[in-house]
């Protein structure tokens, strides 16, 4: 199952390293969704540096939906999925596989944020652990929720605007308890951030356990 | 369980079983019994007046909402995607739990509401409650979406059950990040929707009668949705098979004019 998830992983990937969609698309999106929510907010650094780690995780999730959408047009091609469903690799490697590709790009693309929030908002991370470790569990959180529903809405005409729909008031729980890491990390207020981290490991380790259960089926459907 | 046609192509009734008309009757009665207890029969409470009288719609709808609907929706998604308990019946029974179960959802935000203009002098407050019943009906309109999308039956089905699942696995997930979102940093006792009442007498038999009314109410328009569930594909069916017969004879008569054979006629006979 490992061995065909680092293949599936890789072939991603590879495509991506090609078309270079997430980093001439899903990346500028990122900062411009920074941008646009620093004009919502208004130029008062006071309230720019509160708003900072809300304004990261909701660049973040919207960048996911679009890491997403790309993640699952991979395998919209003429018969891509059933020559997948044929090559006899396990559903459960496949998900793996698939995830560890989202979550990698997910990664840089929160490198890139987070340098965007610190240039922006002038905003400082007093303590690191907490804000990487909030940000590498809502990183396997949003891999695998977002690869499973990629994996429902795929095959359907009208996935670009359903997607959305369907994957994003579940990733709400990784805004709000993301957000709160952060806002602890960048208060020094380890206590706080280490309660949040309570919604991210659920979270998390729930959807990766389903992801690797219920592909199959869902491939099956798609 | 199932919608059948009679040779002559008309939908036959569908499954109608005489304990939906009692369980009919006993909404309309329970619910009449709740409308004259609730408004006339019980007194107005000590602290909030008439506004308690929420007491009596509210906790039921919301319970219907979270526990009932999403109970059956469940468990319909878990029986149909098992093997030796695949049917057409779960997966229709899940989607209709999942359509009123929204329904109910949306007339607990209305009534909280309604509830909180008075009480907190706004119509709608970020408490743990509220945003995540709000969450829930998002992602039961998520589910109702995916359902519309056309696709083979069995395709819907399996996508439908998957994603009812992954809905009742994030549920307590949103429950309890909300639930921390709110009393982590307001006073939970504040902006408490305030039904922690010392319910007693006249009141607390109301509120008992008012669980029943609402869920004989659910069942009711559960077996009614799934009702329309049935008789919707059927038509399709129906629909398909009609379209396909006049096109057969439209080939056929094409046939007869051009003086063919009728061959496709005798093979496409049996279809139609």
């Amino acid at each position: 199952m490992l061995h065909d998830a680092v293949l599936v992983a890789g072939k991603d990937l590879r495509i991506e390293a090609r078309s270079r969609v997430a980093l001439w698309q899903v990346v500028p999106f990122a900062i411009l969704v920074l941008v646009l929510l620093a004009f919502a907010i208004g130029p008062d650094q006071a309230s720019l540096r509160h708003a900072a780690p809300g304004i990261f995780w909701v660049a973040l999730l919207f960048s996911t939906v679009l890491a997403i959408q790309r993640s699952v047009a991979v395998e919209s091609g003429e018969g891509t999925r059933d020559g997948l469903r044929l090559s006899g690799i396990d559903p459960a490697g496949i998900f793996l596989g698939k995830a560890a590709a989202i979550g990698l790009q997910l990664l840089a693309l929160q490198l890139i944020l987070w340098a965007g929030v610190t240039f922006l908002f002038d905003v400082r991370v007093h303590v690191i652990w907490l804000a990487v470790v909030a940000c590498l569990l809502a990183t396997v959180g949003l891999a695998c929720a977002g690869v499973l529903y990629g994996a429902l809405s795929a095959g359907l005409r009208v996935r670009d605007t359903l997607l959305p729909l369907l994957v994003l008031p579940v990733l709400a729980p990784v805004l709000l308890a993301g957000s709160k890491v952060w806002q602890a990390a960048l208060d020094n207020n380890v206590s706080s951030g280490t309660q949040w981290l309570k919604i991210l490991i659920p979270f998390a380790v729930v959807y990766l356990v389903v992801g690797i259960v219920l592909y199959g089926p869902l491939q099956e459907a798609a | 369980m199932s919608a059948s046609m009679s040779t002559s192509g008309a939908v036959r009734t569908p499954w109608r079983p005489r304990w939906l008309a009692v369980v009919g009757i006993g909404a309309v009665v329970t619910t009449a019994l709740t409308v004259w207890l609730g408004l006339w029969v019980t007194p107005p409470d000590e602290v909030q007046g008439n506004l308690a009288r929420l007491l009596y719609i509210h906790p039921a709808v919301a319970t219907v909402a979270l526990y009932w609907a999403g109970g059956v929706a469940l468990l319909g998604s878990l029986l149909y995607l098992w093997p030796r308990t695949r049917s057409f019946f779960w997966d229709r029974l899940a989607a209709s739990a999942v359509e009123v179960g929204a329904v109910f959802s949306a007339l607990t935000l209305v009534t909280g509401s309604l509830w909180g203009r008075p009480v907190w002098g706004v119509w709608w407050t970020w408490d743990a409650r509220l945003t995540s019943t709000a969450l829930l009906l998002l992602l039961e309109l998520g589910y109702l979406a995916l359902r519309r999308v056309p696709a083979d039956a069995h395709i819907r089905a399996k996508r439908c059950a998957v994603a009812a699942i992954l809905i009742a696995i994030d549920v307590p997930i949103v429950h309890f990040s909300v639930d921390w979102w709110n009393t982590l940093h307001q006073s939970g006792t504040i902006l408490d929707p305030g039904f922690n009442l010392h319910v007693h007498g006249s009141m607390l038999w109301t509120m008992l009668l008012s669980f029943v009314a609402f869920t004989l109410i659910f069942v009711w328009l559960l077996a009614m949705r799934y009702r329309i569930e049935v008789l919707q594909d059927a038509v399709g069916d129906q629909e398909l098979e009609v379209s396909l017969s006049e096109r057969w004879n439209e080939d056929a008569e094409l046939v007869g004019v051009g003086g063919g054979s009728g061959a496709p006629g005798e093979d496409d006979g049996g279809g139609s």
